[in-house]
């Protein structure tokens, strides 16, 4: 464990991409920074713009229409940059699967750090996943 | 040797960096607390510049290449600069060549070249935070200046820094009287929008315009901008500490330990501001400016000219 993996982990900046989500995993994203679980005290922050990003919390199944823009978005992040998958639409397509507008699921179009399971996942859940993406860079 | 010591450690650039990291992680603590959270650790604002130092920089293309670098290196360099002659004349009791207007000077050089940087990156985004962060420069530099006359009218015409601070050493400080009341409330928006902050960090705003003027900068060209913001939250509240609030005091510690309350102090009126205001509109930025604090400047003014 290096230094600098050190220092990359304890400020992580999260970038928050919607690619076709019911909005759910987004709201128990914001949750993690409200007062009950503030995940600023782990040097967590929400950015607005994609080139202060390290981490990409993609959220929602992939749809055809935002395939393309979010390969654009992927591509203008700064390395090292993480992408984890919140919730159960980007990791295997949920209920959205084999539907008429629908990609695939998130790691068969990009390598993805970490899954976040749960429909939605609850902000706990969210904090521990990003807990283990920050023992998997430190290893 | 000793000149080279006191630019880069102490009172210089280490030192400020250090200050003004403890400072802004105060500004967001005290802000986590009035929301009920825990906050981040002390050493927050330092890993997140070297972190910054660790990442990769992007230049977007069709951007003008020289102008989008340079313009973090020279704001850097510019509040460097400010920090440095600012500690000597505090912390070392030396005066030098340069007086007040030498400094604001310099304090505008990181807006306008913030401004260059973000229109030179070819975003539309960027360029609707650089056309936001004019605006405000229309509006705080102006009641800034204000604020200055108000202190060159209070210590007889005199520019030079090392002269104002014998002067409320001699006469008490500025801040007791009703005038110098007024400029120090100029003073403390002008820090507050200077410094991007909640109610006037339109220019920066991270949900509306995501993150407007530094929106395509990355990897290190950020972390100088964090630098020189880092050394701004230290050296704006001590340039409005030295202009109306200097204590006559000879024991060195208690000075430094006046320092570190009154600086807290600004610290803590400025996250208060900050929380219990919502962004505000750029109209409504310059309509505060101009025909609140401008009109209460004026009175400023003629308070000082009658001396009181
Ligand atoms: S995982 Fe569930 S809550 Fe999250 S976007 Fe998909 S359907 Fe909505």
């Amino acid at each position: 464990m290096g230094i600098k993996e050190k220092i990359l982990t304890k400020s992580l900046w999260v970038f928050h991409a919607s690619v076709g989500s019911c909005n759910n995993c987004d709201i128990e994203i914001l949750d993690c920074l409200t007062p009950r679980f503030d995940v600023e005290r782990l040097g967590i922050q929400l950015v607005g713009s994609i080139r202060h990003a390290d981490v990409i919390l993609v959220t929602g199944a992939m749809n055809k229409k935002a395939l393309k823009r979010f390969k654009k978005v992927c591509g203008q992040a700064p390395k090292p940059c993480f992408i984890v998958a919140v919730g159960i639409c980007p990791c295997s397509m949920h209920m959205f699967k084999g539907s008429y507008s629908m990609q695939s699921p998130l790691d068969e179009i990009m390598p993805v750090d970490l899954y976040i399971p749960g429909c939605p996942p609850r902000p706990e859940a969210i904090i521990a996943g990003l807990a283990k993406l920050i023992n998997k860079v430190n290893k | 040797m000793k000149a080279l010591f006191n630019y880069l450690i102490f009172p210089g650039f280490i030192f400020s960096l250090v200050i003004g990291g403890m400072g802004w992680w105060l500004e967001r603590k005290f802000t986590a607390r009035f929301q009920y959270r825990v906050g981040p650790p002390w050493y927050q604002t330092f890993l997140d510049i070297l972190k910054l130092f660790l990442k990769e920089t992007i230049i977007p293309g069709g951007a003008s290449k020289i102008l989008f670098i340079l313009s973090p290196l020279l704001t850097f360099s510019a509040v460097l600069m400010f920090n440095l002659m600012l500690t000597e004349n505090y912390f070392l009791d030396k005066s030098f060549v340069g007086d007040i207007l030498v400094m604001l000077y310099l304090l505008i050089i990181p807006s306008l070249f913030i401004i260059l940087g973000a229109s030179s990156s070819r975003n539309p985004l960027a360029l609707v935070g650089a056309s936001r962060e004019t605006k405000l420069m229309l509006s705080y530099e102006f009641i800034f200046i204000i604020s200055l006359v108000i202190i060159i009218i209070k210590s007889n015409g005199n520019l030079m820094l090392a002269d104002i601070l014998n002067n409320q050493i001699n006469r008490g400080m500025y801040l007791k009287s009703a005038s110098g009341t007024i400029g120090f409330i100029l003073a403390l928006f002008y820090i507050q929008a200077k410094l991007g902050i909640v109610p006037f960090d339109a220019a920066e705003a991270e949900q509306e315009i995501m993150s407007g003027t530094a929106i395509e900068y990355s990897g290190p060209l950020l972390g100088f901008y964090r630098i020189a913001k880092t050394l701004l939250y230290f050296s704006l509240p001590l340039f409005v500490i030295a202009l109306f609030g200097q204590i006559a005091i000879n024991n060195p510690l208690h000075k430094y330990s006046a320092f570190v309350i009154e600086y807290v102090l600004i610290l803590l009126l400025i996250s208060v501001i900050k929380n219990i205001n919502p962004r505000l509109r750029i109209k409504e930025i310059l309509g505060f400016f101009w025909f609140f604090l401008f009109p209460l400047g004026i009175l400023g003014i003629i308070l000082a000219i009658k001396g009181l």
